[in-house]
């Protein structure tokens, strides 16, 4: 029987790099970058410069030759601090990086990845469009071949990571043509920032998230290279589906570390906070709230480890993914709504850290495959409705 | 240059800590042990002197199996090798013991700079440096907030209340850091897969050619007798403005040297 989930020292030893980078660096100056709704460059420089970009990447791409459970690890750490910072790592590597990772040419591994890994440059992945964000398929935006070149129309949404200072590409989906079977043919193709035609939009006033850059963007007769093809032409979408069934594991790390995030500060203030005498956490009823928090936290880590492993194995993954991602996420909404509860009226105020886990808990049920999108993975797994 | 950097485990000082009732030494097995947080700036230091001058840094350690972690920590930093000192004869040792036990391991290395912490937050005796140097017949640059290595000369800056002290000596020497040198780096993580495969030595006291009967609990220069936990926190000063608050204010700061 093998049934471990202790982690290795080295996986350990980063944990804890992770958790001291997030408590020193990112704690005291994230709540300002989050009011003034303003991406922290140099928070995100910093990652770079200690691996985490590169974490699920080999050294020979310039990656730090961990894997995909210890970028996890790392997403978990971040999330108990602030979500807004890692959100920007999982997208950066998760949707920036692994793309051109596991479906790009040598050319394009070569003269993306060591910038990507590095923190040093960003990607973004534009696959939602305004009409259309679960069902994938009905993307709009074309590209069409001319001249050995791919130009691109259309426009995408609430695209992360895709106008910040390091921004230097955008892999979009685009209808490149009709499949035999008369469906669309969907390819990725790679869009430098800065192409003429390809327009960032302002960023978004989001709920949540706030320190993390989400953007409209646009694209008229945008041209760049044949080469820009990223995998296999029409099996974009295809390509694109299994890129989001491992970031759903990185999703419900994230969201795991927001939950914890909520019993460590609702731990501290129940401790602290006096009401008629004593501190609140002498009621049973703070008591239960904090104990049902650390269940939900607990239960869903093993989630999501579960699917890491078999990803790691080599086994599918995809139901596992989903379970983690569509447990974590809604788990994540309810210690946050609890965390607030216990901080009282101080949990409505922004400068608690409970207040921005609210406000960034609810995007975890909606982006990356929405809750009801998981269920339907999941009823499909299990072969109901077929 | 090669330096030998310092490095202690300890518990952890944000953490509640306990002594033994067995034996009145400090209950390390029960703890959450980390690097000495003065030795984390020690070891900055050490790889900083390295990155301007060449050389290698080694981590010198003395403690039980357990310190690896904080060798494993230093490593993951960038130090090249280590030198673990571990015997189950040295439980107890006090700091003139240890003293000669890490004399008797630094004998044993190739060294021009030996850096370590100006204290620990267990033992907080804050002699290991000043022991050393006698014991090794080499200057003792104590309390450094700035270090600067020119060819074979050491200049430090000595922190005080006031200001500061300047102290110039030659290699090989002991300088101890205060947590005002430097911002010690976080290790990246190709450090911390590089770190595994860093050699450490582990060397008992017969490899040291240390006496076992030298050292320990038994022949310690000093015993804890008793001990009992601190008070618990006072009423504390109230200051009642009357025209005067700022100059109590001020007052009371002072005569706590906080100002
Ligand atoms: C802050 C933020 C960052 C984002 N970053 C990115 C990014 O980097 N790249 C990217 O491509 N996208 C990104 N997105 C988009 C995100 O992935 C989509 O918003 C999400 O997939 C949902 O799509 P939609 O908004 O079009 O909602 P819709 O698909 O319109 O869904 C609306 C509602 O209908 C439900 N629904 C839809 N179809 C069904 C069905 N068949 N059965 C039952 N219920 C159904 C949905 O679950 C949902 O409740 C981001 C979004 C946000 C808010
Ligand atoms: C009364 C008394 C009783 C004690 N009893 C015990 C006991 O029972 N068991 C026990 O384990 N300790 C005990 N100690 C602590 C023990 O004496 C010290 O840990 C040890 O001698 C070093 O002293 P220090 O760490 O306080 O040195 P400091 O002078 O405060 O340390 C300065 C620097 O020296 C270096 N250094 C110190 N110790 C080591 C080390 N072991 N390895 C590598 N570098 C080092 C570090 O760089 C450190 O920052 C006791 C101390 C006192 C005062």
């Amino acid at each position: 029987m093998v049934l471990d989930y202790r982690l290795d020292t080295e996986t350990e030893a980063l944990r804890t790099m992770v958790r001291e980078f997030a408590n020193e660096v990112v704690r005291p100056q994230i709540g300002a970058f989050y009011e003034a709704d303003e991406f922290p460059t140099a928070i995100v420089r910093q990652m770079g410069e200690l691996g985490l970009f590169g974490l699920p990447i080999p050294e020979e791409y310039g990656g730090s030759g961990g894997d995909y459970f210890t970028l996890c690890v790392a997403l978990e750490e971040l999330a108990r601090v602030d979500s807004s910072i890692a959100i920007t790592l999982e997208a950066g590597v998760s949707l920036g990086a692994m793309p051109i990772f596991r479906f790009g040419t040598p050319a394009q591994k070569k003269e993306w990845l060591p910038r990507l890994c590095a923190g040093e440059a960003l990607g973004a992945f534009g696959l939602t469009e305004a009409g259309g964000g679960s069902d994938a398929g009905s993307t709009r935006t074309t590209a069409r071949l001319e001249d050995g070149q791919w130009v691109v129309n259309g426009s995408k949404a609430f695209i992360t990571n895709s106008g910040t200072d390091l921004t230097e590409l955008v892999t979009v989906t685009a209808v490149t043509g009709t499949r035999p079977d008369g469906g669309k043919e969907i390819s990725a193709i790679i869009v430098p920032s800065g192409t003429p035609g390809f327009v960032v939009g302002q960023r978004y006033s989001k709920v949540g998230w706030n320190a993390s850059d989400t953007r409209e963007l646009s694209f008229t007769d945008v041209r760049v290279p044949a080469e820009n093809l990223v995998g296999d032409r029409g099996r974009g979408y295809a390509q694109f589906l299994s890129i989001l069934d491992e970031g759903r594991i990185a999703i419900a790390a994230l969201a795991v570390g927001l939950a914890q995030g909520c019993v460590d500060e609702s731990v501290k203030y129940a401790a602290e906070r006096e009401a008629f005498g004593s501190p609140i956490g002498r009621n049973q009823a703070i008591q239960f709230m904090i104990a049902d928090m650390e269940v939900r936290a607990s239960t869903a880590r093993l989630a999501y480890y579960r699917a890491a492993e078999r990803m790691l194995r080599g086994e599918p993954f995809k139901r596992e993914a989903a379970i983690a991602k569509l447990y974590s996420s809604e788990m994540a909404m309810e210690n946050a709504r609890y965390a607030t509860q216990v901080h009282g009226g101080y949990g409505f105020m922004n400068e608690f850290p409970v207040a921005r886990f609210y406000r960034d808990a609810k995007i975890l049920e909606i982006g990356e495959g929405t809750s009801e999108v998981q269920r339907m993975l999941i009823a499909r797994s299990l072969g109901v409705g077929a | 240059m090669n330096i030998v950097v310092l490095v202690k485990q300890v518990p952890d000082s944000g953490t509640e800590r306990q002594l033994d009732s067995s034996d009145n030494t400090v209950a390390r097995a029960s703890a959450d042990n980390v690097i000495n947080e003065m030795d984390e700036y020690a070891i900055e230091e050490a790889l900083t002197v390295k990155e301007s001058q060449g050389g290698e840094v080694t981590v010198l350690t003395v403690g039980p199996d357990g310190a690896t972690d904080a060798i494993r920590k230093a490593l993951s930093m960038g130090a090249d090798k280590a030198v673990h000192v571990s015997d189950e004869a040295i439980h107890g040792s006090c700091a003139v013991q240890t003293s000669a036990v890490i004399a008797a391991a630094l004998s044993q290395l190739e060294y021009d700079l030996v850096i370590c912490g100006a204290e620990s937050t267990d033992g907080r005796v804050s002699v290991m440096p000043a022991l050393l140097s006698e014991r090794l017949g080499i200057p003792h640059l104590s309390g450094a907030r700035k270090l600067t290595v020119d060819g074979s000369t050491l200049k430090v800056e000595r922190q005080t209340d006031g200001g500061f002290w300047a102290l110039e000596a030659q290699t090989p020497a002991i300088v101890s850091t205060w947590d005002t040198i430097n911002e010690p780096r976080y290790p990246s993580f190709k450090g911390i897969m590089a770190a595994k495969k860093k050699p450490v030595e582990t060397k008992s006291l017969a490899d040291l050619g240390v006496d076992a009967g030298t050292v320990g609990l038994a022949t310690a220069t000093s015993q804890v007798l008793d001990f009992a936990g601190r008070p618990p926190k006072g009423e504390g000063v109230k200051v009642t403005d009357e025209g005067d608050g700022a100059e109590k204010l001020v007052g009371f700061l002072a005569s706590q040297k906080l100002v």
